[in-house]
C-alpha cells in the first residue's frame, strides 16, 4: 500500500505544493470586507452564463454606463453568445456611428457601426474622459470584473473557492455590490469599517475615531464596497433606470446583478468554450492515467521494490 | 555511458543512419537498456515532468509569439486580442502562464528531492550545480515573461525588481539605465525582455541537456543513497521507467489541466488584468507565487536588524545586503555538495539530518507565505526568523550534522534493502 501513499503524496504535493508554498498574493486595497458572493451560474466546473441575464445586462451597459465608460476589447459579432442573430447584431451596431477613414480625400468619416466593430468609446482620449468626469477617468470596463477579483493571487486563502470553481466571480460580486447597494446616504460605521480598514499597528480607538470623522471629499459619494469610501462616480442606478425587453422590473439590484454577469462574460467570453472542453481533457486524462497506471502495474509485476 | 553494444538494426535505413550518427544506438543506449535504480519511488518523476513542462513552454510560447506585440501601446491588447480573436488562443496563453507555475512545482519539488536523498553528494555535484543554474535560468526567464503582457504588475514588478541592481554602490544606476535602456521602464525595456525571455528558454534546454548528460554518467541516486551493486539492484529505462514516467505525466497533466480549464487565473495577480500605469502605483506590489520566499529573504534586511547590523551593516546597504543575500540564496544551494560534511546520502539513514531537511521545508513554505505579505508586523520579524534560518540550515547546520550525527546502518545493496522491507512486511 505504500506505493499508492506514495503517490497520492506526490498528486497532492503537486496540487497543494503550489497553495501550501504561496500564501496570499495580495489582499484587496483599502477596504477591510469583501461584498456578498451571489451564486453566479458561471461558477463551478460546469458553469455557463445566463443568456437572460446577459441580455439585460447589455442593456445596462449600453442604456448607462457607456455614456462614461468604455468596453474597448468587445467587438458587436461577439454579442452572439448573447443568443442574437446575426440580423439582430447588424441591427443593434448600425445604431452606433463609427469613426473611420482616411477616405481618398484624406477625410475621417462617420459611418454606422458594423458587426466587426468595437464598442465605439464614450470619450476621444483618456484626457477628455479625465475632465468630464472631475479629474479622473472612468475606467474601461472590458476586463473589470477579472482585475477586481479580490480572490485570485491570494492562493493561499482561498483554495477551496478555487476548488469549486469561483474564479473571478468575487470581481462580479464587487461590480454588483459596488452598484446595486454600495451607495448610502447616511453611512453607519459598519458601512465605513467594509471600506476603510484599520491601518497596520492602529488601535482599535484610533481606528475608530478616524472612521467618526471621516467625510467624503467634495465631488465624491460615499459607496460602502469602494475601497477608501469615496467614490468620484454619482450613483448611476435608480429604478428603472431601463427598461428591460423581457419585462423583468428594474430594480437598482437587478441591474447591478445582471450588468456584473454581462462584464463577466466581457471580460471573458471563452469561459463557456473553456469549461467545456475542460471538462472533456479532464475525462480523457483520468481514464488514460486508468490505463498507465495499469500498464504500469502490468509491467512491474515481477520487480521486487521497496 | 552505457557499455551496451548497439543492437543489430535490421531496417536498412536505420542501419546506414546509425553507422553514420549513431542516434538510434544513442536512444538504445540511453532510454532502452539504460540502467535505473529499480527501487525509485515516484519523487524521481518530477525530472521528467520538468522536462515535459520545458517542451510545453517553448512550443505554446512560440505560437504566442507569433500573435504578440512587444511595445507598450501594443503588448496588452495583443495579449488580449490572442485571448478573444486569435483561435484557442485562450487555450494557449493559459496554458502558458499556468505552464511557468506548473514548472516551479515541478522543479521546486525536484530540487527538494535532490535535498532529502542526498543526490547532490559526490559524484553528482555538477550535475547538482547545472540543476542551480537551471533554476537560476528559469527565474530570469519567467521574470521577464511575467513583464511581457504589460499589466500593471508586470510594469510595477519590472521596476522593483530592475531597481534592485541600484543598490551596488558606485555602478548600480549605470547598471540599471543599461538594463532599462533608458532613464525608466519604457519601450526599450519591453523590447529587450522580449527578446531575452525568447532567447533563454534555449539556452535551458541546452543546460538541461548538459544536465541530462551529467545524469547519464553518473547515474541516478535512488532512495536508499547507496549505488546499485549490479544487475540484481537495477531495471532497464525501458519499459520500467518509461511506463513509471508515464503514469506520473498522466497524474501531473490531470492537475494542469485543472488549473489551465478551471482556474487558469488562480495563481496570477488580478492587478495585471489592468494595463499598465506608470503615473499609478499598485498598492501592494508583489512577484508571482515562485518567487515569494527569495523576496522574503530580499525584504528582510532592513536597518536595525542586527544580523544585518552585524554581517553588512559596516559596509553595504540594506537595499544591498538584501540583495546579495537573495542571490546568495541560491548560490548557497550550489555549494551545498561541500556544506554537507556526511558521507551518508539518503535521508532514510540519517535521523538527524532529515529532521533538520524537513524543518528547511516548513522554513522555505513560510518565507513564501510572509513574501506575499505586506512589509508590516508580525511578518516582517517571521520573515527575519526565516530568513536567518534559511542560512543557518545551509551553512551551520548542515556542516555540523554532519559531523556530530551517527548514521544507521547502510543496506550493503539496494536489493538486500528490498529484501529487508519485504521480510518486514
Amino acid at each position: 500500500m505504500r506505493k499508492y501513499g506514495l503517490s497520492l503524496a506526490t498528486a497532492a504535493m503537486i496540487a497543494v505544493g503550489g497553495s501550501a508554498l504561496i500564501g496570499s498574493a495580495a489582499q484587496a486595497a483599502g477596504g477591510g470586507a469583501h461584498p456578498p458572493q451571489p451564486d453566479y451560474s458561471f461558477t463551478g466546473m460546469f458553469g455557463s452564463f445566463d443568456r437572460a441575464e446577459l441580455q439585460r445586462g447589455l442593456q445596462v451597459y449600453t442604456g448607462v454606463c457607456a455614456a462614461c465608460h468604455g468596453l474597448d476589447l468587445v467587438r458587436f459579432r461577439e454579442l452572439e453568445a448573447l443568443g442574437y442573430s446575426e440580423d439582430q447584431i447588424k441591427a443593434f451596431a448600425a445604431t452606433y456611428s463609427v469613426e473611420d477613414g482616411p477616405n481618398e480625400d484624406g477625410d475621417m468619416y462617420d459611418r454606422p457601426g458594423e458587426p466587426k466593430d468595437r464598442f465605439p468609446a464614450p470619450f476621444p482620449n483618456v484626457q477628455a474622459a479625465a475632465a468630464s468626469n472631475g479629474g479622473k477617468a472612468p475606467p474601461d470596463l472590458s476586463l473589470i470584473v477579472k482585475n477586481r477579483a479580490h480572490g485570485l493571487g491570494s492562493i493561499g486563502l482561498n483554495f477551496v473557492d478555487m476548488l469549486k470553481g469561483g474564479e473571478f466571480a468575487t470581481g462580479a460580486a464587487y461590480v454588483s455590490a459596488l452598484l446595486g447597494h454600495g451607495y448610502v446616504e447616511e453611512p453607519t460605521m459598519a458601512d465605513k469599517m467594509s471600506c476603510l480598514a484599520a491601518n497596520p499597528g492602529e488601535s482599535h480607538e484610533a481606528y475608530e475615531a478616524r472612521l467618526e470623522e471621516f467625510e467624503v471629499p467634495a465631488g465624491g459619494h460615499f459607496n460602502k464596497w469602494f475601497p477608501g469610501c469615496a467614490i468620484k462616480m454619482p450613483n448611476p442606478l435608480y429604478e428603472d433606470a431601463v427598461e428591460y425587453a423581457d419585462g423583468t422590473p428594474a430594480t437598482p439590484e437587478q441591474m447591478a446583478h445582471d450588468v456584473s454577469v454581462f462584464l463577466t462574460w466581457a471580460s471573458e467570453p471563452t469561459l463557456e468554450a473553456r469549461k467545456e472542453m475542460g471538462i472533456k481533457a479532464l475525462l480523457f486524462l483520468i481514464v488514460f492515467t486508468g490505463i498507465l497506471i495499469a500498464v504500469k502495474r502490468n509491467i512491474w509485476r515481477n520487480v521486487k521494490k521497496a | 555511458m552505457s557499455n551496451h553494444a548497439a543492437p543489430d538494426f535490421k531496417n536498412p535505413v536505420i542501419r546506414w543512419v546509425d553507422s553514420r550518427l549513431p542516434v538510434f544506438s544513442y536512444v538504445y543506449a540511453e532510454y532502452g537498456v539504460f540502467p535505473m535504480p529499480k527501487n525509485l519511488n515516484y519523487f524521481w518523476n518530477f525530472g521528467a515532468l520538468a522536462a515535459v513542462v520545458l517542451v510545453t513552454m517553448i512550443l505554446t510560447g512560440i505560437m504566442l509569439a507569433m500573435q504578440y506585440t512587444p511595445h507598450v501601446d501594443m503588448a496588452f491588447n495583443s495579449v488580449e486580442r490572442i485571448m478573444r480573436d486569435v483561435n484557442y488562443g485562450w487555450l494557449l496563453r493559459y496554458i502558458h502562464m499556468n505552464g511557468a507555475s506548473m514548472f516551479f512545482i515541478t522543479v521546486y519539488i525536484h530540487v527538494y528531492r535532490g535535498m532529502y536523498y542526498g543526490s547532490y553528494k559526490a559524484p553528482r555535484e555538477l550535475l547538482w550545480i547545472l540543476g542551480v543554474v537551471i533554476l537560476v535560468l528559469m527565474m530570469a526567464t519567467a521574470f521577464m515573461g511575467y513583464v511581457l503582457p504589460w499589466g500593471q504588475m508586470s510594469f510595477w514588478g519590472a521596476t522593483v525588481i530592475t531597481n534592485l541592481f541600484s543598490a551596488f554602490p558606485g555602478i548600480g544606476d549605470a547598471i540599471v539605465t543599461w538594463l532599462w535602456g533608458g532613464f525608466s521602464v519604457d519601450n526599450p525595456t519591453l523590447n529587450r525582455f522580449f527578446a531575452l525571455h525568447y532567447l533563454l528558454p534555449f539556452v535551458i534546454f541546452a543546460v538541461v541537456a548538459l544536465h541530462v548528460v551529467a545524469l547519464h554518467v553518473v547515474k541516478s541516486n535512488n532512495p536508499t543513497g547507496v549505488e546499485p551493486r549490479g544487475p540484481q539492484d537495477t531495471v532497464p529505462f525501458h519499459p520500467y521507467f518509461t511506463a513509471k514516467d508515464s503514469v506520473g505525466l498522466g497524474v501531473f497533466l490531470i492537475v494542469f489541466a485543472f488549473f489551465v480549464f478551471f482556474a487558469p487565473n488562480y495563481m496570477g495577480h488580478p492587478d495585471n488584468y489592468i494595463p499598465a500605469d506608470p503615473l499609478v502605483t499598485p498598492p501592494h506590489i508583489v512577484p508571482e507565487w515562485y518567487f515569494l520566499p527569495f523576496y522574503a529573504i530580499l525584504r528582510s534586511f532592513v536597518d536595525g536588524w542586527w544580523p544585518y547590523e552585524v554581517v553588512f551593516g559596516w559596509w553595504a546597504s540594506a537595499k544591498l545586503a538584501g540583495v546579495l543575500a537573495m542571490f546568495g540564496s541560491l548560490l548557497v544551494l550550489a555549494v551545498l555538495p561541500w556544506l554537507d560534511t556526511s558521507k551518508v546520502r539518503s535521508c532514510r539513514y540519517r535521523p538527524m539530518y532529515k529532521w533538520a531537511v524537513i524543518l528547511f521545508l516548513i522554513d522555505f513554505v513560510i518565507l513564501g507565505w510572509v513574501g506575499g505579505k505586506p512589509a508590516e508586523e508580525p511578518y516582517v520579524t517571521i520573515a527575519q526568523g526565516a530568513t536567518m534560518y534559511y542560512f543557518f540550515h545551509f551553512l551551520i547546520l548542515t556542516p555540523l550534522i554532519g559531523w556530530i550525527e551517527r548514521p544507521k546502518p547502510l543496506p550493503a545493496s539496494i536489493s538486500e534493502s528490498v529484501l529487508q522491507k519485504s521480510a518486514a512486511k
